[in-house]
């Protein structure tokens, strides 16, 4: 097995995720399909990860300059998901105390 | 830090992210799931900050203090009908970094360890490359498309033009050849074509689908923006980015799913577009003469309050008019008046998934008091009166009945069997998918005339 090309290895990561993301996405709620889009969409942008190795480097060139405008755009979605997501699921209440008067 | 504690620190971060994915199947379990993903992210930034080539600290928390900034802002600003807008914009974010990161690895590949001995980048890192990027640059003009479209900035009919199902294929064919071309020759011009040519892609894509599709696109296009992440993983070789990207590729591509079933069409027919602009009109000629009951908000108000029952069946136009602050208060005080209210919202009711649920929770409707298509259609036959405030086709019955319909086979709200079905519609102009409605003709139906909000406040007005 330790021939196996590394590309294989992140294949089945891949497909793995997948089954994953299938199962436990079916158990989501519809009533919560749309702070699931503003969830999915802020980890999307884990994409951070791959922007912050390209603007690591000290001396400014290309590369870390692209790195740092995906950087800033990664970032907008990250908070702006998450925030927007915990203000929607703030709104979701059961019924209140007005009910029971 | 080293490389086996960063892959496990990933490993964590990743199980977080399931964990906010996994929350999300209750809403009292869903804002922890929310705490949840933060958690991952932190956990995925600070081990990435460890990197042994990350050394220009600044840079980077300048960089995520203006996108947070940015991000913080608006959707603290946002209104909850202007969400599909900003989701869209958010996915058009996602692709435009996946192609800027993919840029700076062909640019600089050492950072990333992806080259051999000689200084060449891996044959399958630029093959990975380019899918990443392609994917990327469609979801960057695509989400643009969609969202001027949601935002009204351009028309949201379908642009269908002679030859254009051909052109995108030619378009998808040249992408491929210049793949194939750029994994050869490692040219940065080669990359350039490749992105702008799937630039104009996303557009090709998108100008076909028409606004009642849109719940399809926006989260076709939530799909995208998790598979240009995973593309991006594989080129470099990150399994954190892959398994995330492959975690929002299956949501986007099931909640895609989801909407095309709630419409009884293919992901294919969304996809090649043009809906609700040709058939239409003949069906319109058929009925135009016929008259319809119409009443005022008096009427509407003496129906409900002398009604054991109500349901109310909101869409898009209630989210247009802004009405659902009213249309809570309604129910209030029909309550108070003891009958019994409940809502039933059809999967694809509003312009996102979940939309018509988020408007209702933003007017403090409590959510066990909303129901899902099949959770109620069968207690339409035992309720007297239901309010249909700014929806159509999801009530229509030609879609059980009329083969001939586009809009046969989608499951549908069956409001025909109440007591008396209320319409709160400004004109008697047909859905989005341009078909008459038979419903308004039937004699227990009474139309109400008028602009969603202002007929809720004026039926209060004659409830007090």
């Amino acid at each position: 097995m330790e021939n196996i090309d590394p590309v294989i290895n992140l294949l089945m990561i891949f497909v793995l995720s997948c089954i994953i993301g299938y199962y436990v996405i079916w158990g989501v709620t519809s009533a919560l399909h749309s702070p699931l889009m503003a969830v999915t969409n802020a980890i999307s942008s884990v994409i951070i990860v791959g922007a912050i190795i390209a603007a690591g480097p000290e001396k400014i060139n290309f590369s870390s300059l692209m790195g740092f405008f995906s950087i800033i755009l990664a970032s907008i979605n990250i908070f702006g998901g998450f925030v927007v997501s915990h203000r929607m699921l703030s709104m979701f209440k059961k019924k209140t105390k007005k009910d029971s008067k | 830090m080293s490389e086996n504690l960063t892959a496990i620190s990933y490993l964590v971060a990743a199980i977080f992210f399931i964990l906010a994915l996994k929350g999300l199947s209750h809403p009292e379990s869903a804002r922890r799931g929310n705490f949840f993903g933060i958690t991952g992210m932190i956990i995925a930034i600070v081990t990435t900050l460890y990197n042994p080539n990350v050394l220009s600290y600044e840079i980077i928390i300048l960089g995520i203090l203006i996108g947070g900034g940015i991000g913080t802002f608006i959707a603290l600003k946002i209104q909850m009908t202007a969400l599909p807008q900003l989701v869209a914009a958010f996915h058009s974010l996602v692709g435009l970094a996946a192609v800027f990161v993919a840029a700076s690895a062909l640019y600089s590949p050492e950072s990333y360890s992806i080259v051999d001995l000689d200084g060449r980048i891996y044959l399958s890192s630029l093959i990975e490359m380019s899918i990443g990027v392609v994917i990327g640059a469609i979801t960057f003009t695509g989400s643009i498309v969609a969202f001027l479209k949601l935002q009204g900035l351009v028309s949201g009919a379908p642009t269908i033009f002679f030859g254009q199902h051909f052109l995108n294929l030619l378009v998808v064919l040249f992408i491929i050849s210049l793949v194939v071309f750029f994994a050869v020759d490692v040219s940065k011009e080669t990359f350039w074509i490749i992105v702008l040519t799937s630039l104009i892609l996303g557009i090709l894509i998108i100008i076909p689908i028409g606004g009642a599709d849109m719940p399809v696109v926006v989260s076709m296009l939530n799909s995208y923006s998790g598979w240009a992440a995973a593309g991006i993983g594989f080129t470099l070789s990150n399994q954190l980015l892959i398994i995330v990207g492959s975690l929002v590729g299956a949501s986007g591509a099931i909640l895609s799913y989801i909407m095309c079933k709630g419409m009884n069409r293919s992901f294919i027919s969304v996809i090649l577009g043009g809906f609700g602009v040709d058939e239409g009109s003949n069906v319109v000629d058929k009925i135009e003469n016929r008259s319809v009951k119409t009443g005022s908000p008096e009427d509407a108000a003496f129906i409900m309050s002398n009604a054991s029952n109500v349901i109310i069946v909101p869409g898009y136009g209630m989210a247009v008019a802004q009405a659902q602050h009213a249309l809570r208060e309604m129910c209030d005080i029909l309550k108070k008046n003891g009958v019994g209210v409940k809502y039933a919202i059809h999967p694809v009711a509003g312009r996102m998934p979940g939309h018509m649920n988020v408007l209702l929770a933003e007017a403090t409707v409590p959510y066990d008091e909303v129901f899902e298509l099949e959770e109620i259609n069968s207690e339409f036959s035992n309720t007297d009166a239901v309010f249909v405030i700014g929806a159509n086709d999801i009530t229509n019955p030609a879609a059980k009945t009329d083969k001939s319909s586009p809009i046969y086979g989608m499951p549908i709200l069956d409001v025909e069997n109440a007591g008396t079905v209320l319409f709160v519609k400004r004109s008697m102009a047909s859905g989005y998918a341009g078909v008459d409605n038979e419903l308004f003709f039937r004699d227990n139906t009474m139309m109400l005339f008028s602009d969603a909000k202002k007929m809720v406040e004026n039926i209060i007005k004659s409830l007090d």
